[in-house]
């Protein structure tokens, strides 16, 4: 292969000593040493060392962006699929800012089943008990559209520094595209074969150096062509 | 049963030295739904293996608050075997699950996943003998490649004993007529044994013999595994 490809990384090999620096969640410590938990890109900065995974499920934080879908609705809230091990719950007073008499109305009026949500979560508990809000100026119900799911790990590849690739693909198909950190993928547009193929592209080479560019040089090919 | 003779002229049946491997085959992501998968196949032996998760684990009453769990399956296919195996789990094949299971789990960080569950399939396609060894490291490249988290990839090897001779890498004939076999699994940067049976008669000497040419065997695995591993994401050289 001609392309630069960043260094990788296997479970157990060895990263560097730790010297009092942070450690990321995909690295752990041996004595002074510290190895990787996974395949991914070493990051070993001043303060921190860590691993970006290349594959790998998504385990909720607390501040993640997701997109969900409703799974159940209860008597005092909704429990959401984030593309996580964990089903995530929305509690009534973190989605509806309205007072509701839970004993006459039926929460389906707000989210029902299989509807698509964008969400922050709020609370994950040592035993990964998650909790999503809406109360978060971006969360909003997604109308309309297609998802995708890639690697979870990628999102902030297709994201891209201070949101340059995002910009890049909404600017170039003039689709909407909502990412979540989860690796749920919301589409709305015209010119969405073009867009799903490029955030694709952008999942396979996200460790290949100068990716923007090439990105860059297949849609500007995109719109020659329409 | 008649013995057959195996070791002719320093040569075994198929023509390998007594410390020689049989070609070794390995291919990634192969079954295009699993989240991670492999085959990994010693000569004639074939194993698939895939890898699904972490997920959450249903029926909720195996859940474990403390860590997640691991489900393994090892299967032989019905045509594996010269003679029909009848399909299904059976006692040998329960017996290897366990067995490949708890190996595995020494390298995966459980406590990361409460509550859920890593689900591992292994298939044997065709079998000629070291079938557990050839699940083991498909298992475990499927999972490294899936990125689940783990303190090493884990490697496996078969040795033995046949006319007092010391062989690595038994075949099938081999395993039916060997004086001793031994399933060695290993994490090979932790130098940490995870997996030992033995069948058979060995001396002290012969066993601490044996057990150095596994490791060295399987620190050839490691290098290999590496190499497949680096490879799916175009990085040729391996330091």
């Amino acid at each position: 292969m001609n392309e630069k490809v960043r260094k990788i990384v296997l479970p157990g090999e060895f990263l560097s000593f730790r010297e009092g620096r942070k450690l990321g969640n995909y690295v752990y410590q041996e004595g002074e040493k510290v190895f990787s938990k996974v395949i991914g890109i070493p990051k070993i900065l001043e303060n921190c060392i860590d691993v970006i995974p290349l594959a790998g499920t998504y385990f909720p934080k607390i501040g993640d962006r997701v997109i969900g879908i409703v799974k159940n609705v209860e008597v005092s809230g909704w429990f959401v699929d984030i593309n996580s091990p964990y089903l995530a719950f929305l509690p009534l007073s973190l989605a509806v800012s309205e007072y509701v008499d839970i004993f006459r109305v039926d929460l389906s009026k707000y989210y029902d089943v299989e509807d698509v949500i964008f969400c922050r979560i709020s609370k994950v508990t040592k035993d990964k008990i998650v909790q999503v809000t809406m109360k978060d100026p971006e969360a909003k119900k997604l109308e309309g559209g297609v998802l995708m799911k890639i690697t979870p790990t990628k999102v902030a590849r297709l994201i891209g520094k201070g949101r340059s690739m995002i910009n890049l693909l909404k600017e170039k198909t003039k689709c909407e595209i909502l990412p979540g950190q989860n690796g749920v993928v919301w589409l709305k547009g015209d010119n969405l074969q073009k867009a799903i193929q490029a955030i694709l592209m952008i999942e396979r080479e996200s460790h290949i150096y100068g990716l923007t560019e090439k990105i860059q040089k297949f849609l500007s090919g995109v719109n020659e062509k329409s | 049963m008649k013995k057959v003779e195996v070791l002719k002229d320093g040569k075994r049946i198929d023509g390998r030295g007594p410390l020689k491997m049989r070609e070794i085959d390995v291919k990634l992501d192969i079954i295009s739904r699993a989240d991670g998968s492999a085959k990994f196949s010693f000569g004639n032996t074939v194993a698939i293996a895939a890898c699904y998760g972490p997920r959450l684990l249903l029926p909720k009453h195996l859940q474990e608050e403390k860590g997640g769990i691991i489900r393994f399956r090892y299967n032989m296919a019905p045509f594996s075997v010269d003679e029909r195996k009848s399909p299904g789990p059976d006692r040998r094949s329960i017996e290897l699950s366990k067995v490949i299971k708890e190996a595995l789990a020494c390298s995966v960080f459980l406590e990361d996943f409460p509550r859920a569950t890593l689900d591992v399939y292994v298939e044997i396609l065709n079998a000629d003998g070291s079938t557990r060894i050839a699940s083991t490291n498909a298992a475990s490249l499927a999972m490294a490649s899936a990125g689940v988290p783990m303190r090493d990839l884990v490697c496996a090897i078969s040795v033995g004993k046949i006319d007092d001779t010391l062989i690595v890498d038994l075949n099938g004939i081999e395993d039916n007529n060997s004086e001793a076999d031994l399933s060695f699994g290993m994490l090979p940067s932790k130098d940490e044994v995870v997996l030992l049976q033995m069948d058979g008669r060995l001396t002290k000497e012969e066993l601490l013999k044996l057990l150095d040419l596994a490791k060295e065997n399987c620190l050839k695995i490691y290098e290999l595994q590496k190499k497949v591993l680096k490879g799916k994401y175009g990085v040729e050289d391996v330091e």
